[in-house]
């Protein structure tokens, strides 16, 4: 199997680039309104430490490498399972500042 | 093309959603039991909810000549629970012996306690008890990493159990590796925002290859989209993959996980007729 797609690099960034450029400008203005609301926030809310984490993780790597590693960024790094239920579902990130992230 | 989607939750959807699958090529769903969204307060809401899976959703399915089929089990959102848990779980037995019922599912981990961890094992000894094949529902976001690796634990331990009748759904980009190298199959639940697009589900075909991978919707009350299946193909069809490797993963990989239960009726010598069919 392959680990490429049948297209060519110039005929993936022709096929692709418009909807990821969207997707850029999304994340730039996402940024920029919190910015507005207020700009001190954004280092202050783990979801967002971790946002900005993984847009740092955007340079360059191997196949499938960003991915990884964003993936693994925004994930609890731990084995153990909680002693008991603390909510009902995720929330997209990991706070890692916790004494239990560290434990 | 005919595809089967492996993962939906047709009680949540309309019958215009069964009619589009059916005008685009869907010719079976298999629908585990889940969270309704919110928590059930007795075992006989359970109960209930399995006789609309057994009874009623395969009437209405064939309505637009769909193959319907159900997998039993106390959900991961509700597991925690542990004495709801084990009422729902006396009641499952009884519901193994119908027609279009495949096995026990999806059972798995919420947001990995150790309430869900004990109602997730006894859930995998009813299934080697009854001989039925099981469909693993992994955590979302963040909770996947952790969630998928206990779960996979957990299932190693079951030294009798078969990996080739488990199927470990919801998988990603950091989870596929950990479940496909201990031989069970895996499956891409397509979703708007909360699991895989079509875009990355193709990528990561690319990278792995097409072995025991299944390609679903997972449809259900929240966004998600009856639609999922088609757009995969359309977008393993806009990179110029074959036809060939597209039928094989959402249609011919399904039919060989699901037709180790002597119930699902779309047997791999009707494949060639299918193939034909493109």
């Amino acid at each position: 199997m392959s680990a490429t797609s049948p297209l060519s690099p110039r005929e993936l960034v022709d096929e692709y680039f418009i909807e990821n450029r969207t997707r850029l400008l999304e994340i730039a203005a996402f940024l920029d309104r919190i910015d507005r609301a207020d700009p001190s926030y954004a280092a202050r809310d783990f979801r967002m430490t971790a946002f900005a984490e993984a847009l740092d993780a955007l340079a360059p790597g191997g196949s499938g490498a960003r991915l990884d590693r964003i993936q693994l960024l925004l994930s609890d790094p731990r084995h153990t399972p909680l002693e008991s239920l603390d909510r009902k579902s995720a929330i997209g990130a990991f706070d890692r500042s916790t004494p239990e992230a560290r434990s | 093309m005919r595809y089967i989607d492996h993962h939906a939750h047709m009680v949540s959807r309309t019958t215009d959603d069964y009619q589009k699958m059916s005008l685009s090529g869907c010719v079976a769903v298999t629908e585990p039991a889940f969270w309704a969204g919110w928590d059930r307060s007795q075992a006989d809401g359970f109960e209930d909810y399995f006789r609309q899976l057994t009874d009623f959703e395969p009437k209405r399915a064939a309505q637009y000549h769909i193959q319907h089929y159900a997998w039993m089990a106390m959900n991961p959102k509700e597991a925690d629970d542990r004495e709801l848990s084990r009422e729902v779980l006396k009641r499952i037995p009884k519901f193994l012996d119908k027609p279009t019922v495949l096995g026990i599912g999806e059972i798995g981990l919420n947001r990995v306690t150790r309430n869900e961890i004990a109602t997730y094992t006894e859930q995998i000894e009813l299934a080697q008890a009854h001989n039925q094949l099981i469909l693993i529902h992994t955590p979302h976001l963040e909770d996947k990493l952790k969630g998928t690796r206990i779960s996979v634990d957990v299932l190693r331990g079951f030294s009798k159990l078969e990996p080739s009748r488990v199927l470990v759904d919801h998988a990603e980009e950091h989870t596929l590796e950990m479940i496909l190298e201990h031989g069970y199959w895996a499956g891409l639940t397509l979703y708007p925002q909360t699991k895989v697009s079509p875009q990355r589900a193709a990528d990561i075909v690319e990278r792995f290859g097409p072995d025991r991978i299944c390609i679903a919707g997972a449809c259900d009350w929240g966004p998600s989209d009856s639609m999922a299946v088609p757009r995969f193909i359309m977008e393993m069809r806009r990179r110029k993959h074959s036809e060939e490797l597209i039928h094989r993963l959402v249609f011919e990989n399904p039919v060989q996980f699901l037709s180790q239960s002597e119930r699902f009726r779309i047997r791999p010598e009707l494949e060639r007729e299918a193939i034909g069919s493109i």
